[in-house]
This record gives C-alpha cells, structure tokens and sequence, in this order.
C-alpha cells in the first residue's frame, strides 16, 4: 500500500467520521419541527448540544486535510462547487446561531422563528452533501486544466444527484432518530421509536432506488468488484448492518442499534470510496482529466510528514471523543446550563 | 473594475478575515485569563472567584461560538476563491491547516463542552484541567495560523517544482516552513494581542459595574487581575512589534518602505509620525519626521541606508496609503494602551483608582483600543504584503479561482453581509444580556466571604459605604 492509498483511506476516515458523528446531529435538526412542544425542543438541542460543535471539527479537519494532501482536488473542487458551498456555509452558520440562541429569549415566536432555522439548515447542508457526492459519482466536468468548465447550482440538480440528496437525507434521519432514541425516555421516547420505524421504512426504499441507479446508470463503480472481491464482504456487512437496526432497536439494545447504524452509514461511505478508487474526482468529458489520488497529490515527502502528525494526532482526538461521549453519557436532563 | 472577480474574491476575504477576526483574539486572552481566576478559586476556594470563572465563561462561551461559525468560512474559502493559490501552496499552506484542525481544533471543542455542560459533572479539577486545555488549544490554534501566514510572508524552506504541467510550492525543510524568521515573533504578537484584547475586555464591563455601583467586590477583583495583566503585557507587545519591524526591514524592505512612506532610499530615514502620503507625487505631505529613527529601528543604526520604494520596480510597489495609516493607527492605540494601564496601576497603588469616576468611564471605552489595533495590524501586514499573495513567489492577481464568475461572488459577498449583519447584532444583543444579568450571587458562607472582602476593603482603600448594600454580597 502507497503512501498515497493511505491518504486516501485517512481523508475517507475523517469524512466517514464526520458523517457518522455529524450525522445525527443533522439528523436531530432534520426531525426537530416534528415535535412541537417546547420543551421536548429542548430535550433534542440538548441531547447534540455538547457534542455537536466537536463533531462538525471533523469537516474542518477533513477539508484541511484534503487541503494538506490533495491539493488539487481541494482547489478544484471548491471553486467548481462555489455557490453549493456559499449555501452550505450558510446553512451550517444558521443552524449554529440557531442551537446557539433559540433558549435564551422565552418568547414564542423567538424560538419557533430559530427552530424552524435548525431544521432549514439542517436539511439544506444534509442534502446538500448528497447532491455533491450524486454529482462526483455521475462525473464532473473537469477540463484538462484540472478545474470545471462549467460552475452553476442548477447544472448540480440533475435527477440522479437528487436522488442521492435525498437518499442521504433519509439515512441521517435515521440516524438522528436512533440518537435521540437513546438519549430520551418515557412518552417522547415512544415517539421517537415510532419515527426509528417510519425512517426505516423511508430509509430502506431509497437505498434500494439509489443502488439499483447507480448500478445502471454509473456501472463504472462496481467495477472494483471484480478487482477486489473483499468488497463484496464490505457490501454483505453492511446489509447485515441494516437488517440489524429493526433486531436492535425491537429489543432496545440502545446503544447497539447507534453503533449500528453507524456502521451502515460507514459500510455505504466504504462502498462509495471503493467505487471511485482510485479516482478522486472522476471526470465526465475525458477519464484521462480525472484527479485522482495521483495526479493530485502533494509531494511524497509532505504526505509522509503528514502522516506521521495524524498518527500523533488521531490517538489524541479519539480520546477526546470517547471522553466527551462517555462524559455526557445517559439520558438528557435540562438544567440551567443547558441550551 | 468592481466587477472584476479578482477584486472582489479580495472583498469577501477581506470583509469576512476581519469579521472573523474580531473574536479569537479575545478568545485567546479570556482563555487565558480564566485559567488564572479557576486556578484562584481552587487555590483559595473563595466563591467570589468561582462566580467571576462562571461569568467569564458565559462571555467565553458566546464568544467562541462566533470564532468558530465565522471559521469555517476561512477554511473553505482558500478553495472556493483562491484555487489557483491552493493548488500552488496546498503542499506546504495545507499542512499548516490540517495540523491545525488535528491538533487544536479538537482539543478546544472537546472541553469547551466540560468547561460549558460540565459544572455538575466532573469534579473542580477536572474541570479547571478543561478550561488549560481550550485556553491551551486556542492559542495552539492561533500558532498554525501564524505559521501558515508567516510563510506567505516570508517563504521559506520550500521549492518550486513542476507538477502535472504546473509549477507549485513544496516542502523541502519541515522544520524551516514551521519555524520561519518571523513565525515565532508573530504568532506572540498575535496571542498578546490576545491578552491585551481579553484584559481591556474585562475592564471595560468591570468599569462599568464600578460605575454603575453593582456586582462591587467581583468587579474589583476582575478589574484589577485585567489591570495587572494588560501593564505587564502591553510593553512586552511594544518589544515584540519593534523585533517584527527588524524582521520585516530585513526580509520585506518593500513593506517596511510602504508602512513608513519611504520613498527615496536614503540614509537616517526619517519616521513620519503623522503625515499624509501623497501616492501621486511620491512625496509625504504635512509629516513631522523624527529624523534617523526608521533607519535606527530597521537596522540598529541611525545612519544604515533604508531601500526607498522608488527603488522596487513599480509592479513590486505596495500600496502605501493602507498600510502606513493603519500602521500607525496601531502602533498609536498601543501607546495609549501602555499608558492608560500604568496610570490605572499607579492610581490603584494610591489606592484611589476607583473614584476616579471619569478614568472608569475611560476604561469603558478603551476596550475598543484593542479592537481597532488588532484589526490594523493584521491590514498593515496583509496589504503591506502586496502585490503578492505568497511574497516574491505569485500575486495576488494570479491566485484566484478562474472558474468563478463575478456575479456569483457579488452574491456571496451580499449573503455574507446579511449574515455577518444579522450575527452582530445577536452578538451584542445577548452580549449586553449577560453583562445586563452578571454574575451569579455567592452562596452564603460566614468564612468564604468576609475575610477576603475585608483584606480587599484594605488592600484598595474603599470604604464600606452604604451603595455596597446594593451587591451581591448581601443578596445572599
């Protein structure tokens, strides 16, 4: 394995993780304007609150990481997606002013007003994600100069695109559902099983139309298939992870139903990222111009140094994780620190 | 000219670095500060600190927040607007950046979250182990940053290599890309600018209690720790500044030439301490001069010949207007900064510095020094810097995105201005709602609090007086 295999895998590490952390958190945002009292709101904003800043590092970091070792793709990318990100920034700041602020004021239409904004940004920046990993899977139009020809939102909404917008937005409902299953109880916890149940239901359809899609329309990313059979095992684990998440959560294995679905939101990265490799950016107009972990690397040199600050820094951040997880362990309780 | 995306891809990062910039350097100071009063209340176990550590991390906290929402702005806006300059310096700039992330990023949001939920769930040490570690990683942060920016200023320990038909920066010495000539110099400018922010912040809202008669013995006591801080860190910012203006009369003449209107290489290069530079003719119109001081302070002597600007070939020229007003703007604020902290300890050592109502109500507004200083400092460097982006090696005209259009920057500029509008006005809104509120009344306990209110009667000379009744003290 390459050094730059490895940085592939550890950008896909820190966006896996991202997804997987950050997911619940959108997921909390997408779910919370179904619940309409006030302080069930409350019970949901506090239930991310004092993790979901720490798990949004997690982006930054990936995005400095893609800075550090693919600087092409850093370059390309986010000037070819230039108002899909203008929106993203938007929605992420909104939605944190909005967990933020809601609590202070105790008037009513104060708090539905910065509600309704964390459900907004939640959804806009969960779709959003799908819609850009839909359009690197149907192919960009990267010219030979590395960058796109074309830029523009609307050229970004193609059917397929949406598809996978929605498909990701329905996987971190879930997600978000399964969270705040283990952080809540009594009466709001039967409603949130209900929703767990309803997701799954929603989940399930769009997973199977986004496979059988991208199958027949993008072939191109099952043919490491046949080059790595090992991932057909990734494929059958993370069935397995899906068919796991009704078992876990029939019989209230709280936490194994989280870990589950975040295996399959892990499984479904693993299978995107083995589908696109070696490419990074695959290009529509002429596969030659594609970037890929190659083309777009930073020096050997500057990728061995970096590797060897991860390797100093990731064992610090998983203990932060686990010790702020293990910390605020337990079902929420509103109390006069709380949001 | 407005239209052209170049110049408005600097617009939008000019408008939304300063935006950003107006929170981590309170961030890093009140960081630092926190840790001084916890460290007090688990010294002393005295309430008063730990109701003034609990205040001051309220502040923190919303504080913070806004860093971090206007952040990742930052952090993604190098791609979408400066493709051309990340694709050339992501092997060396991206390094810098992702270790920041890596290594600071997490450990402040990490604990910020014990230092914020963690009241009732960790003990008192574990939680003052929390409030080192985000004061810790907020100036960590602050170190890649000014690695980062002290290598666009000075490159060095790279090499410019061909990659896939393009020419592009790369490493060649770690060490000497993280340890450039002025990244230690900068980054301790930058974290004492911190210091001298956060001390003049308190201030500002401790002279305001004073003067409004509440919240007395937690004022005081935030007051003075602030008063005490800002008189032994702003002469050690005037030392520091004055080693970076060697640094960049060495290594950036063009700059050094443009802060102090320099046109005509010279020898006993006069320093203008006001004066109007006329960018047309050359020439510094109305100065006062002190004659020799830019060659003493460039070079350590009177008589050492300084580089006009004359002397760069025009294209290499900055700007001189910018950077020489908000050079001296800077470099003004931090006198009156020095000063006024002096007087303010030398008043508090004849124990009459809280009766001087009109130097409190100075105090109050002071805290927009820093503000202001800070700002300035960081456009003298930045626009002193061009016209190039990395110095000597590409400019700025030729680092910007090619694919973005005009149109759809101006759009981005407008959504930023609605959105950085609308978050400073919820910043001072729940900012003066804390201050508004204060702090949290002392629980009642007979030997926590008379002692410590007694010695401190004596130690500032105040007397007892009736408008104390007012306070917290006796709310109980």
């Amino acid at each position: 394995m390459d050094i730059n295999v490895i940085w592939f895998l550890l950008v896909g590490i820190l966006l896996t993780g991202y997804a997987v952390l950050d997911g619940f958190d959108l997921g909390v945002g997408v779910l919370h304007l179904f619940i309409r009292n006030d302080e069930y709101r409350r019970v949901f904003l506090n239930a991310i609150g004092p993790v979901w800043d720490g798990n949004e590092v997690w982006l930054v970091t990936g995005g400095g990481a893609l800075f550090a070792a693919f600087p092409t793709v850093y370059a390309s990318a986010f000037s070819g997606f230039y108002m899909a990100f203008m929106l993203l920034l938007a929605a992420l700041i909104f939605r944190a002013v909005a967990i933020e602020f809601r609590s202070k004021e105790p008037w009513a239409w104060w708090r539905n007003l910065w509600d309704a904004v964390f459900a907004l940004g939640s959804i806009v920046s969960t779709v959003l994600f799908g819609i850009a990993l839909g359009n690197i899977i149907a192919g960009l139009p990267i010219g030979e100069d590395t960058y796109f020809t074309q830029t523009g939102l609307l050229g970004l909404l193609a059917p397929y695109p949406v598809l996978v917008g929605l498909f990701v937005l329905s996987l971190f409902t879930l997600h978000g559902a399964i969270y705040l299953n283990l952080k809540t109880e009594g009466e709001l916890q039967d409603q949130i099983r209900l929703w767990v149940l309803r997701g799954f239901g929603f989940f399930n359809v769009l997973y199977m139309m986004t496979t059988v899609a991208t199958i027949v329309w993008y072939p191109h990313m099952i043919d490491n298939f046949s080059r790595y059979p090992w991932a057909w095992v990734i494929a059958g684990l993370t069935m397995l992870a899906i068919a796991n998440i009704p078992r876990t959560m029939h019989k209230g294995l709280e936490y194994q139903a989280l870990f589950t679905s975040g295996a399959v939101i892990s499984g479904t990265f693993a299978l995107f990222g083995l589908g696109l490799f070696p490419d990074l950016l695959p290009s529509r107009l002429n596969p030659d111009w594609s970037l890929t972990i190659y083309n777009a690397a930073s020096s050997p040199q500057t990728l061995h140094i970096m590797l060897i600050i991860a390797l100093i820094g990731m064992p610090f951040v998983l203990a932060y994780t686990v010790s702020i997880y293990w910390m605020f362990r337990g079902k929420v309780k509103v109390d006069k620190f709380s949001y | 000219m407005a239209m052209d995306p170049v110049t408005l891809s600097r617009v939008q990062f000019a408008w939304t670095i300063m935006f950003h910039y107006l929170f981590p350097p309170l961030s890093i100071g009140l960081g630092g500060l926190l840790v001084l009063m916890e460290g007090m209340y688990l010294k002393t176990k005295n309430p008063l600190y730990e109701a003034m550590t609990k205040f001051w991390v309220k502040v923190f906290a919303l504080n913070f927040s806004m860093g971090v929402a206007t952040g990742i702005v930052m952090e993604f806006q190098f791609g979408t607007n400066w493709a051309t300059y990340s694709r050339f310096v992501g092997d060396v700039f991206g390094a810098a950046l992702a270790s920041e992330g890596i290594f600071a990023f997490f450990l402040e949001s990490g604990f910020l979250a014990v230092l914020l939920f963690g009241w009732n769930r960790v003990s008192p040490k574990v939680h003052f182990f929390a409030t080192c570690m985000v004061a810790f990683g907020a100036t960590f942060s602050a170190f890649w940053i000014n690695v980062a920016n002290s290598w666009q200023q000075i490159p060095v320990g790279h090499r410019i290599v061909a990659h896939a038909g393009e020419l592009r920066a790369e490493v060649a010495d770690f060490w000497a890309v993280i340890l450039g000539p002025s990244t230690l110099e900068r980054f301790t400018h930058a974290v004492l600018g911190g210091w001298i922010q956060a001390s003049f912040f308190v201030m500002s809202i401790a002279a305001f209690y004073l003067l409004k008669q509440r919240h007395l013995d937690f004022a005081r006591r935030s007051f003075v720790i602030a008063l005490i801080t800002a008189a032994l860190v702003t002469p050690l910012q005037a030392m520091v500044g004055s080693r970076q203006g060697e640094i960049v009369g060495e290594y950036q003449p063009a700059k050094l030439a443009a802060f102090e209107a320099h046109y005509h290489t010279s020898r006993q290069a006069p320093l203008w301490l006001i004066g109007f530079p006329d960018e047309a003719h050359d020439t510094v119109r109305f100065g006062v001069p002190i004659p020799g001081l830019v060659s003493f302070l460039s070079k350590g002597d009177f008589n050492a010949e300084v580089k006009g600007l004359l002397d760069f070939p025009k294209q290499d020229r900055p700007p001189v207007a910018v950077p020489f007003y908000s050079f001296r703007l800077m470099v003004g604020i931090g006198m009156y900064l020095i000063a006024l902290s002096w007087l303010g300890l030398y008043l508090f050592w004849r124990k009459t510095l809280f009766q001087k109502r009109w130097l409190l109500w100075v105090f109050v507004f002071s805290v927009l020094g820093p503000y202001i200083a800070n700002q300035a400092g960081w456009v003298a460097a930045e626009v002193g810097r061009q016209p190039w982006i990395v110095y000597g090696i590409l400019r700025t005209q030729e680092a910007a995105s090619k694919v973005v259009v005009a149109q759809d920057i101006l759009w981005s500029i407008a959504m930023f201005t609605a959105i950085y509008g609308l978050l400073f006005l919820i910043f001072l809104y729940s900012l003066n709602r804390k201050i508004q509120h204060g702090p949290d009344p002392v629980a009642e306990s007979p030997q926590a609090h008379h002692r410590p209110v007694q010695e401190w009667m004596e130690l500032t000379g105040e007397r007892n007086d009736p408008a104390d009744k007012t306070d917290w003290v006796d709310e109980g």
